[in-house]
């Protein structure tokens, strides 16, 4: 399926990053002993792969589990159920000092500049502590110097190795956390939501230098967003997301030329067009996002479908490839 | 680096421009009271290791002709009843103090923050466990409990500082877990596990620091409190034994008795006792402000 798709662009390589049906739970528990009376079914059967120097932009809106994607593929959560490959490697066996020390393969930019920096530590310290940590600096000087680069590199100045994080901008903030993800020279990074915290301006900037790096270092990116316009620029292929499954992934031409699932087709309508006089005939979807601990039967978007037929109401849709690398998880297409 | 980049450093570094002395000055501007502190517990600090020369008489020596004397020049805040120079033991009585305050502090403070972070930290049944204990001691008031363990210690030097902090513990312990939960869940936490550090570096490195701001101030007011407790055990003959000069103790043998007669034999140790534990207090709130690099300007 994924992999036919990626045949074509990359032919025999291992993809840096293979997850093949991800599945996290977080279990409810109540009373004194703990009982576990549900599950919170976040992230249920998820799988793709991204190659080298690609990006995969994963969206979908705020409680689908694209961030516990991020997290679980990281290892910051377990997952309950699932295989995860980075650079061939299956990581959910690690155990955790072989995790420790393949975490340099595999860095994270969080969405939030201001609080995913510890306020006691300058920049500089922030970024070098983890070369530190995995002994790759050999003294003080040559940690100090890698540092520097990498403050070029992300568009700091060096001079502001010393400050301390409530001394930089949003934007800036964001940059340290880029060189933080750079330091290791990682393979993957996942950024959850990377500029959704930003002013559009600085957002623009911050995906520019994102793309400028990945050329650079030849980085593969899971770029998790809720906003379709980010994700376009930054994007070589989509997936997106509804309550804990894949619903349709592509190319991003593909993606926003015909939009097969009619959750996408929503998302698509509410991207603006910088043009006033074109009018779109807008979809807007009735109700909330159903909850992830009880979801609904047959296919999880039937309650808020403009399509909905009896079937979907019983039977679980499949993602099927409905053309050449355009997986499609709807009974209709 | 460009002339900007050198002048930002400059300006960065505040009144250092023009050496120390300003930022000094720099520093006493914004912070008053805190240099009012910082001055009352350094003059305390200098006044215990220098006891020796500051006090001309010895503070265990006994003279029937000074008995209850008056504060004159020779004895600038009288004599006890025994006829001991009231001066050089108050002076010496700043060791005991210093030695009791300190000691249980920091002896309380370490032990609360291990128990706390590792508590917060790793929670579930050690979490649990050490919360009922916690909750236990909580329950008894500082000096209760403080009189408890010095009863059934027996009094010296070492079972007061032993008595003392052992109740500073539960207090140190609870500031620390609450600043530990809500730390553990903060992306910067996150972060440093995803960059592949160990747990304990995670714990040391990145939580702990961000739980200081609370645990400075109240360990500073445990430092006044520490010495409130000790004066108060020396109060009730569990203290400091005899004849290391005690201000507590200064205070209880001299107050149901003279202090009509002498007065100056309750208001100088009084007055040592209050004006150290005021100056601790307001040296913790400098503290809290120094040492986080938000404050500095």
């Amino acid at each position: 399926m994924v992999e036919a798709s990626q045949a074509t662009t990359a032919a025999g390589k291992t993809p840096v990053l293979k997850v093949e049906g991800l599945k996290k739970h977080f279990p409810i528990k109540k009373g004194i002993l703990s009982r576990t009376v549900g599950n919170v079914f976040a992230v249920d059967g998820v799988s793709f792969s991204i190659n080298e120097g690609e990006t995969l932009g994963l969206v979908g809106e705020s409680g689908c589990g694209k961030s516990t994607v991020g997290r679980t593929v990281l290892r910051l959560l377990e997952p309950t159920e699932g295989k995860i490959e980075v650079e061939g490697t299956d990581i959910t066996t690690l155990n955790k000092p072989a995790l420790r020390n393949f975490r340099r393969e595999m860095q994270i930019i969080f969405q939030d500049p201001y609080s995913s920096l510890n306020p006691r530590m300058s920049a500089g310290d922030i970024v070098g502590e983890l070369l530190k940590v995995h002994g790759i600096a050999e003294s003080k000087e040559q940690e100090k110097e890698r540092v520097a680069e990498l403050f070029d590199k992300v568009g700091l100045r060096r001079a502001q190795m010393d400050s301390f994080p409530h001394e930089f901008s949003g934007g800036q903030r964001q940059r340290i956390g880029i060189a933080r993800a750079l330091a290791l020279n990682p393979r993957l990074i996942i950024g959850d939501e990377p500029v959704s915290a930003l002013d559009v301006s600085i957002q623009a900037q911050v995906i520019n230098l994102l793309m400028d790096l990945q050329q650079e270092f030849k980085l593969s990116y899971l770029f998790i967003a809720h906003d379709l316009a980010v994700v376009e620029h930054i994007s070589d292929h989509i997936a997106v997301m509804y309550l804990g499954r894949i619903v349709e992934y592509t190319d991003k031409k593909t993606l926003f030329t015909s939009p097969q699932h009619p959750y996408t087709e929503a998302l698509l309508s509410a991207v603006p067009i910088p043009d006033p006089t074109i009018r779109r005939e807008k979809i807007i979807l009735k109700g909330d996002v159903p909850s992830p601990i009880k979801p609904p039967s047959g296919c999880h978007f039937h309650t808020r479908c403009p399509y909905v037929e009896e079937r979907c109401k019983v039977e679980e849709p499949l993602l099927r490839e409905i053309a050449p690398g355009h997986q499609v998880c709807c009974h209709l297409r | 680096m460009t002339d900007i980049d050198q002048q930002a450093e400059l300006a960065k570094a505040g009144a250092n421009i023009d050496g120390r002395w300003d930022a000094i000055v720099h520093f006493a501007k914004n912070f008053p009271l805190a240099c009012f502190g910082i001055t009352i517990v350094i003059m305390f600090v200098l006044m215990a290791i220098f006891a020796d020369v500051i006090a001309v008489h010895d503070p265990v020596q006994t003279d029937s002709n000074l008995s209850l004397a008056a504060p004159s020049m020779t004895n600038i805040m009288g004599a006890d009843m025994m006829g001991r120079d009231m001066f050089a033991r108050i002076v010496h009585g700043s060791r005991i103090s210093l030695v009791v305050g300190i000691s249980s502090t920091l002896l309380g403070g370490i032990i609360g923050v291990v128990i706390g972070l590792m508590s917060g930290y790793l929670l579930g049944w050690f979490d649990l466990i050490m919360q009922r204990i916690i909750d236990i001691m909580q329950a008894l008031p500082l000096l209760v409990l403080a009189l408890v363990m010095a009863a059934s210690l027996g009094p010296s030097l070492e079972n007061t500082i032993l008595a003392i902090s052992i109740p500073l513990v539960p207090r140190v312990a609870r500031v620390v877990r609450s600043s530990t939960l809500a730390l553990r869940e903060m992306p910067f936490v996150e972060a440093a596990r995803a960059a592949g550090m160990t747990e304990l570096r995670v714990a040391f490195r990145h939580v702990l620091p961000n739980t200081l701001a609370p645990l400075i101030v109240l360990g500073t007011a445990q430092l006044g409190s520490a010495i409130l407790v000790e004066a108060s055990l020396s109060f009730l003959g569990l203290g400091v034994p005899e004849p290391h000069p005690s201000w507590g103790r200064m205070l209880s043998e001299n107050a149901a008795e003279y202090a009509r007669v002498a007065p100056w034999l309750v208001i100088f140790p009084g007055l040592a006792i209050s004006v150290v534990v005021f100056g601790t207090n307001l040296l913790g709130d400098a503290l809290r402000d120094i040492l986080d690099p938000r404050q500095r300007s």
